[in-house]
């Protein structure tokens, strides 16, 4: 994906601007494939379930969102751990400019989780294990984006944001075990949302989706880091001549 | 001795100051000076090792105050534009405290006479809160009367002082210097400092 | 390094003993929050007494969540907090002083007045003294958690509600095996399980959040 000869070069917001804007297109193509390769085998190739009849393909977009809101927080957690270990202004930025479609991610597991429970179960909402630990992952998204927001400086926002991603990456897997623990204590439903046994092509859907809102999430975050950094850089030479200038 | 090397400093989206440097040595006051705004507190902030600096490194005694850490605090005193006392507590209570806090043990009496040299004899037993402006910055002074440690780091340190304290102040440095301490001072006023070396650095 | 411990706690305990208004009003907060509860559900004894471990730990969390910014506030705001950044010892050292103190402070006087007001849900004997430990056991570790949304929103627009929205979600584990372990005694399964699990969470807090909130705390002084 990146040019990893010379790591440092990119880490410039200076050259990552016009590199990140030539990739968009691309990313953005890959997720259009992949999704309607994933959309094709979900609707029209995976079998009907018996239990469930169609309306259990509401899991093409569920598990790939919950995988993708979980994956993202990481990402993020990463970029902040280098932001804070080695003093690079983009890691800042691409950590805040992840946020919103991670939290996005997770909002659209919970929705298609409440949407795939009410046929099956009769309510809204089922406080299993896993819609719980998803839930809480939004709030975690919603705090930092909080957070981030509050702070004026960029810079600080960056590192205060970095320091609250670690923070929250070392308390998920608490987190979710304790809520596993909880569930099961008060195990009145054998509610359980994850299919047991799935076939090949079922499988295969959700991984052709899982790739769609990847290449979507990368499109995505490099458009919104390269508003953030003509926001930040507004200041410096390279933004002032490429406004000035021809748009790249 | 104190050196700053090819200091860089950014804040917000501007960059203050770069290729910035100085050596200090014991016995010589650093006068800083330039317009609101310059980074005169983003220098002595660096200089204290709160802010990290974008580029360069600072020294003391050949060793970066990075790696030094708390034997370079140990070493440090700061005075910046807030007062650093509680208000709840006594002028008595505040100066044991601060002392305690640097691993510097001073007895009462030494407090005590302290709180005298400042004007506040009589008052070491009320709390701050009762104090006016002028009464609780000299608490916060106070401190520098018995201060053993060698670098001084003062910020606007002259402020709102009338004549006769500005004197007493600027004594104190001079008796701080003659022993072989070095201070950074940044102020708006020119006063006049009997002894020691003087250097300036010029800011903006 | 205790030294510089217990020169810390000294010194928050004696501004905090100037300063009662703010503990006892926090105190204040939790019985009057529990007290909410019957009257929003009804007086009912049955449903009260299955409520109770849950209420009363939420309350407490959100007691604590009230204390927390007098945790460094106060300090940065009068220029106190920079020299203890300043001071000989590693940051970390001094937190944990102030995270020591702040439990002292507000959980200790919640884990004391719990079961009084569990009498008013009804709970067993058996299960008020699991309620009391827990909570003794759990409060350290909210005071530690809360030290690090305290450092990372200091001096912040928005302050106590922002740092609800970050620290909440990190208790979540406390609260679940706290009220769990109340829960499963009056069950009749036993807290042990749940209380060693809370004390292992309080250990590995305080071990691991007064670093995480020197961190932030520099960040914050920068």
């Amino acid at each position: 994906m990146k040019d990893r000869f010379n790591l440092y070069r990119f880490a410039s917001p200076a050259t990552f601007y016009p590199l990140a804007g030539a990739m968009i297109p691309y990313f953005a193509a890959v997720s259009v494939v992949f999704g309607l390769a994933g959309l094709y085998l979900g609707m029209l190739v995976a079998p009907t379930d018996f239990q469930q009849g169609e309306g259990y393909r509401i899991i093409f977009i569920h598990v790939p969102a919950s995988w993708m809101s979980m994956f993202i927080y990481l990402v993020m957690a990463f970029w902040a751990a280098i932001g804070l270990a080695f003093n690079t202004r983009l890691s800042g930025m691409m950590a805040q400019a992840l946020a919103p479609t991670g939290a996005l991610m997770a909002f659209l597991s919970l929705w298609t989780g409440a949407l795939w429970g009410k046929p099956m179960w009769g309510t809204w909402w089922v406080w299993d294990a896993r819609l719980t630990s998803e839930l809480i992952l939004l709030f975690l998204y919603i705090g930092y984006m909080a957070l981030t927001a509050a702070i004026d400086d960029a810079r600080r926002a960056d590192k205060a944001g970095g320091l609250l991603l670690l923070v929250g990456v070392v308390n998920i897997p608490i987190i979710y075990f304790s809520v596993k623990w909880w569930n099961t204590l008060h195990q009145g439903s054998s509610v359980n949302l994850t299919k047991s046994s799935m076939a090949e092509t079922m499988l295969w859907g959700m991984l052709l989706m899982a790739m769609c809102f990847w290449m979507y999430s990368i499109a995505v975050a490099f458009m919104r880091v390269r508003t953030i950094m003509l926001e930040r850089e507004r200041n410096t030479d390279w933004v002032k001549t490429l406004l000035a200038g021809d748009k790249i | 001795m104190l050196e700053a090397d090819n200091l860089e400093c950014v804040r917000g989206e501007r960059r203050l100051f770069a290729g910035l440097g100085f050596k200090l040595e014991a016995g010589e006051l650093l006068y800083l000076q330039g317009r609101n705004g310059s980074g005169k507190t983003s220098l002595l902030r660096m200089l204290i090792g709160l802010l990290p600096p974008e580029a360069g490194e600072i020294r003391w005694n050949g060793e970066p105050i990075k790696r030094l850490a708390d034997e370079f605090r140990a070493d440090l005193c700061y005075l910046g534009h807030l007062n650093a006392i509680k208000e709840e507590l006594t002028p008595l209570e505040n100066l044991l405290a601060a002392a305690r806090l640097a691993d510097e043990e001073i007895s009462e009496d030494d407090a005590i006479d302290a709180l005298e040299q400042v004007g506040l004899a009589g008052r070491e037993d009320l709390a701050c809160k009762y104090l006016s402006q002028g009464q609780k910055r000299r608490v916060t002074l106070a401190r520098l009367v018995k201060e053993i440690r060698p670098l001084w780091i003062l910020d606007e340190p002259f402020v709102a002082l009338d004549v006769a304290a500005v004197d007493w102040l600027a004594g104190i440095i001079s008796g701080h210097l003659q022993r072989g301490g070095m201070a950074v001072m940044t102020t708006h006023q020119l006063v006049n400092i009997p002894a020691g070396t003087v250097r300036e650095l010029r800011l903006g | 390094m205790f030294k510089i411990i217990t020169a810390v706690i000294g010194r928050d305990l004696k501004l905090a003993m100037r300063r009662q208004a703010d503990i006892v009003s926090a105190l204040f907060f939790f019985v009057i929050v529990v007290s909410l509860f019957p009257l929003g559900v009804g007086p009912e004894p049955d449903l009260l007494r299955k409520l109770a471990p849950g209420v009363l730990w939420v309350a407490a969390l959100l007691a604590t969540m009230l204390s927390l910014p007098r945790l460094f506030a106060d300090d940065y705001r009068d220029g106190t907090l920079e020299q203890l950044a300043l001071a000989p010892h590693p940051l970390g050292l001094v937190v944990t002083g102030k995270v020591i103190a702040h439990w002292l402070v507000s959980g200790l006087p919640l884990a004391l007045i719990a079961p009084v007001l569990g009498i008013q849900f009804d709970l067993s004997a058996d299960a008020l003294i699991v309620l009391t430990i827990a909570i003794l056991i759990g409060t350290p570790a909210l005071s530690g958690i809360g030290a690090i949304g305290a450092a990372l929103t200091l001096g912040l627009r928005g302050g106590g509600v922002l740092l609800s929205l970050l620290v909440l979600p990190l208790y979540i584990p406390v609260l679940i095996f706290g009220a769990g372990a109340v829960d499963a005694t009056v069950t009749g399964l036993g807290g042990e399980g749940h209380l060693s699990l809370l004390a292992a969470l309080t250990f590995a807090a305080l071990g691991f959040a007064p670093w995480a909130s020197a961190a932030a705390l520099k960040i914050a002084l920068e």
